[in-house]
This record gives C-alpha cells, sequence and structure tokens, in this order.
C-alpha cells in the first residue's frame, strides 16, 4: 500500500538523518540599518499567495500584555496534546491516571513557586477568574463586618511593587482577608504566601511565559478562607471550580512555574540591565521624559514613559516596527488616559503621552538599543512638528497660556 | 575534572549550541545560545563529581528539549503551508508525511520502546496524509 510504503521510508528517514528544513519565514530579526519599513505582520489565514522572501514582523516589547512560551513549557506540554489525551477526572484506566498524575505534579510546581501547600491552588481559566472568585467572597460574606483588601503585586502599567509583606502583616493583624493579584509577579520576584501573610492570590499563565487560558488560584487551608464557586457543576477542584481540568494547559503553567523559579535570578539581573540601558540612553538623549511609578519599589522589567509634547497614540503609531502599548491591554480599547497614571497624579497630558515598554527573558540587547534608536528618533521628529514644543522652546509656560475657544 | 568529562562537556556543550542555532525565531534562538553560554560558564568551576553529573544530566535533558522543538516547529510551519493549500502548490508529500510523524514519534519519547507500536496502531486507523 502506498501509505505503508511511504510510513516506512519515513521511519527510516527519521533514524537516518535530521529531515528536510522547511524555509524559515521568519530566520533574522529584521535589524538593518536605515529606517527600511519592515513588510506586515504575517497572518496565517491569508488567501492572498505567500510572499517569496522572509515575512518581517515587529520587536517584541509587550510582555505585560502577554509573553512567548518558553520552549521548556511547550515541550512539557506536547505529549498531551498528542497521546496522553486522558480526563484527569477518569479514575477508571490509565489515560486518566496519568492524567491526573500530571495534574497534581503540575500543582506541586505552581505551589512550590509561592511557597504554598499543593492542596491550596485551585486551577482556573486566569488571572481575572481568580480574581472574580476571591472577590465573590466580599459579596458572600457571612459576617456583615467581614472585609477583603486586594491589591496588586506588581502593577501591569507602571511596574510599581506594593509593599505586600507589609499590607498582609496589617491585614493579619486586623483579622481581615487579603487578596493579591500576582499575575505579573509570579515568578519575577520572590514571593511567599507565608511570610507575606498573603490568603487569596490570582496567578496568570500567560504572564509567566506559560500557555493562554489557564492560571490558577490559592487559597489559604491555616486559617480556612472559605470562598464560593463561580462555576458550579462537577465538584471538581474541591468544589471550588468545576469543569475539566485542562491537563495539557495545566502541565504548562506548572512547568512555567518551574522555569520561573530555576530563572529567577538569572531573568532579574538580565531584565534590569536591560532596562538601565534603556532608560539611560532614551533620557541621556532627549529631554523631558519623565518615568511612571516609583523608581525604588519598582519592577525593572515594565518601564513606563511620558515624553512630553509627544502624544503617545502617534509615537506608537511611528514606532511600528515595535509592538509596544500605552497602558495596559484590557484598556486598550477606550480612550480614556490610564485610570493608573491619574491615581498617582500625572498631569493629563503626560497620562495621555505615556509608552510602556516590556522587557522580558527573551529580550535581546540589539531589541533594546534598536526600540531607543527608534524612540529618540520619533520622538524628536514629532516633536518638531508640534507647536506645543515650538511654544515651549520660546520659553513659554503652558500652563499660563488661556486657551480661547472659537 | 577528569578528561573524558571535560572532552563530554564540550562535545555537549557543542551539540546544544549548534541545535539552539536551529531555532527559527530569533528570540528563541539568541535565548537558548546565550542561556547556554551562561550556564556553562557560570558552572565551569565546579569540581565536585557528583554535581558535575547532575548538571551534565540536566543539560542532555535540554538538549532533548531543543531537539524536539525543531521537529514541532516544522511541523506548525508545515501547518501554516496547509492553510495554504489552494494556493500554494502542493508540497512534496514525502515532505508532509515525514515533519507529521517524526512528531509523534519523536513525542513518545517517555515509553521508547513501544513508539513504533504506537505509531502503527495510528496507521491501522487509516489515517490519510494527503
Amino acid at each position: 500500500m502506498l501509505l505503508r510504503a511511504a510510513w516506512r521510508r519515513a521511519a527510516v528517514a527519521v533514524t537516518a538523518a535530521p529531515g528536510p528544513k522547511p524555509a524559515a519565514p521568519t530566520r533574522g530579526l529584521r535589524l538593518r540599518v536605515g529606517d527600511r519599513a519592515p513588510q506586515s505582520a504575517v497572518t496565517a489565514d491569508t488567501t492572498s499567495a505567500p510572499e517569496a522572501g522572509p515575512v518581517l514582523r515587529p520587536l517584541y516589547m509587550d510582555v505585560q500584555a502577554t509573553t512567548p512560551l518558553d520552549p521548556r513549557v511547550l515541550d512539557a506540554m506536547l505529549p498531551y496534546l498528542i497521546n496522553y489525551y486522558g480526563n484527569p477526572h477518569s479514575r477508571t484506566h490509565a489515560y486518566g491516571w496519568e492524567s491526573e498524575a500530571a495534574m497534581e505534579r503540575a500543582r506541586q510546581q505552581v505551589a512550590s513557586l509561592i511557597g504554598a501547600d499543593p492542596r491550596e491552588i485551585i486551577f482556573t481559566s486566569g488571572a481575572t477568574e481568580s480574581n472574580n472568585i476571591a472577590i465573590k467572597e466580599l459579596e458572600a460574606a457571612i459576617q456583615p463586618d467581614t472585609s477583603l483588601v486586594s491589591v496588586m503585586t506588581v502593577n501591569n502599567e507602571i511596574g510599581v511593587k506594593q509593599p505586600i509583606a507589609e499590607i498582609g502583616q496589617i491585614c493579619s493583624s486586623r483579622k481581615v482577608y487579603f487578596h493579591t493579584d500576582a499575575a505579573q509577579a509570579v515568578g519575577k520576584i520572590p514571593l511567599n504566601v507565608n511570610d507575606m501573610k498573603i490568603d487569596l492570590m490570582s496567578i496568570s499563565g500567560h504572564k509567566i511565559y506559560g500557555p493562554k487560558g489557564v492560571g490558577a488560584i490559592y487559597i489559604r487551608r491555616r486559617p480556612r478562607v472559605r470562598v464560593e464557586a463561580l462555576q458550579s457543576g462537577g465538584g471538581q477542584e474541591r468544589g471550588m471550580r468545576s469543569g475539566t481540568v485542562p491537563t495539557p494547559l495545566v502541565v504548562g503553567l506548572g512547568a512555567a512555574c518551574e522555569v520561573a523559579q530555576q530563572e529567577m535570578e538569572y531573568d532579574h539581573k538580565r531584565i534590569s540591565k536591560l532596562a538601565e540601558r534603556l532608560i539611560q540612553n532614551i533620557m541621556k538623549s532627549l529631554p523631558d521624559v519623565v518615568m511612571n511609578g516609583d523608581p525604588e519599589h519598582h519592577y525593572p522589567g515594565c518601564i513606563n514613559l511620558s515624553f512630553a509634547y509627544v502624544e503617545g497614540e502617534s509615537l506608537l503609531m511611528a514606532l511600528k516596527d515595535v509592538a509596544l502599548s500605552s497602558g495596559s491591554a484590557c484598556t486598550s480599547a477606550s480612550l480614556e488616559p490610564s485610570y493608573v497614571l491619574r491615581a498617582i497624579g500625572t498631569d493629563e497630558d503626560l497620562a495621555h503621552s505615556s509608552i510602556r515598554f516590556g522587557i522580558g527573558r527573551f529580550t535581546t540587547e540589539e531589541e533594546v538599543d534598536y526600540t531607543v534608536e527608534k524612540c529618540i528618533q520619533h520622538v524628536k521628529r514629532l516633536r518638531e512638528m508640534s507647536p506645543l514644543w515650538e511654544m515651549v522652546q520660546d520659553g513659554i509656560d503652558l500652563k499660563s497660556i488661556k486657551w480661547t475657544q472659537h | 575534572m577528569a578528561a573524558s568529562s571535560r572532552a563530554q562537556v564540550l562535545d555537549l556543550y557543542r551539540a546544544m549550541l549548534r541545535e539552539s542555532k536551529r531555532f527559527s525565531s530569533y528570540n528563541y534562538r539568541t535565548y537558548a545560545v546565550r542561556r547556554i553560554r551562561d550556564a556553562f560558564r557560570e558552572n565551569k568551576n565546579v569540581k565536585d563529581p557528583v554535581e558535575i553529573q547532575t548538571l551534565l544530566n540536566k543539560a542532555k535533558r535540554d538538549l532533548e528539549v531543543i531537539r524536539r522543538q525543531m521537529d514541532s516547529r516544522s511541523v506548525a510551519q508545515a501547518g501554516v503551508h496547509w492553510h495554504n493549500l489552494s494556493s500554494l502548490q502542493p508540497l512534496p508529500p514525502r515532505f508532509k508525511q515525514f515533519s507529521y510523524l517524526s512528531l509523534l514519534i519523536s513525542w513518545d519519547y517517555r515509553r521508547t520502546p513501544s513508539h513504533l507500536a504506537n505509531f502503527c496502531i495510528f496507521s491501522r486507523d487509516g489515517v490519510s496524509l494527503y
């Protein structure tokens, strides 16, 4: 049979030599001298004929929005997407048993990253679901004066680190539940739920180089924190989150947590160095640049800069070779300036000029240098075109201007 | 370090760098090369033979991770071509079959003796690749 013969040939080919490698469409980063615009981003659903040469895509500097999957995470997940496809709640056969074993191993990996017990980890579809579960506890409060403090560990817009240990101390002394959304912090800064007296914690897979669509919630057992299930059904995950646990996704989350634990120090050192490089190089070449957020209590991988007299959206459009964001992705559809920047007292005009640079595990020095170069070039160009900038150069104080209506 | 294990370490180092350079993605490729160099450099003064063996075993496992990625990534790129099949000339059948099957074979790494058995079961189910 044609099929069998083909497979026999293929089997021989596998053992003999590595197979033919297809032409890699994205072989290299398009870092060329000069401002040659890259071709449009590649789309797999294109109906037109494919391009002959390599497809160029922007540099990725938006890790707060999402992170690429670490190859080690993909390696851990693939068996469960191919041959080991059992439902982890099936109790009667090997497919179920091996899937359950993988799920429990992943649970242990997540728990060990935050110093928790595996029984305190419930898998969810992401940090948003975890947040909702945690906050529903407040609405379903048994005692009228039960309250909950909920704080982000690391802010996703300006990268500020909240004093979690201190807040935890206060909450535990006042017998108030303490929840933290650690989506941007898990695996990047050391966290320990016992040292920091955290009662509830939300974890997101795709912020730590894991898959999208999965997360976890940490729920303290001693003293017991009661939460109400958002999703009812077959009683999986101790009744706190019904629904079949997606084994490939949770295996990916577990692997991402384990890799993060091993790489935390190395990544932190590298990202700090790159962040320092980016900030210094931009600030020394451009005047009137403000870094938003406390410089001391700051996670280095999230840099939010405001470029005065330049509109943020126009700078983003100008920096089309670099994937950036001006504020958080979850509110990017609205035109309002970032609520975070408004809350820290940033002027309205500076809030509109903010850009968020994300540096992650896979960011290279060349990408940072390229981004800096383009940023400086475009800010200068946009400022040249700006009448506000012209007025400032002439020494006019913009705050003293009385704008008339037409 | 004994001469034989030194040679082993160097062979492994070279093999890992060689495999890492096959990543088609710029970011994965540069990360792998950089991380491997830094890890080997960081551990170059380790003297304890037990620790050396542990590190070598971890490195071998990581090398296998990278090797498996090469197979699965060639499937992913072949997948892109499959989307465009109507507008593209058909790929040589041997290429399509090879990359998909090599993925199935290589991903059964935990049950090495039976990987061929799984492979044959798949064929009995009558999968058609064209």
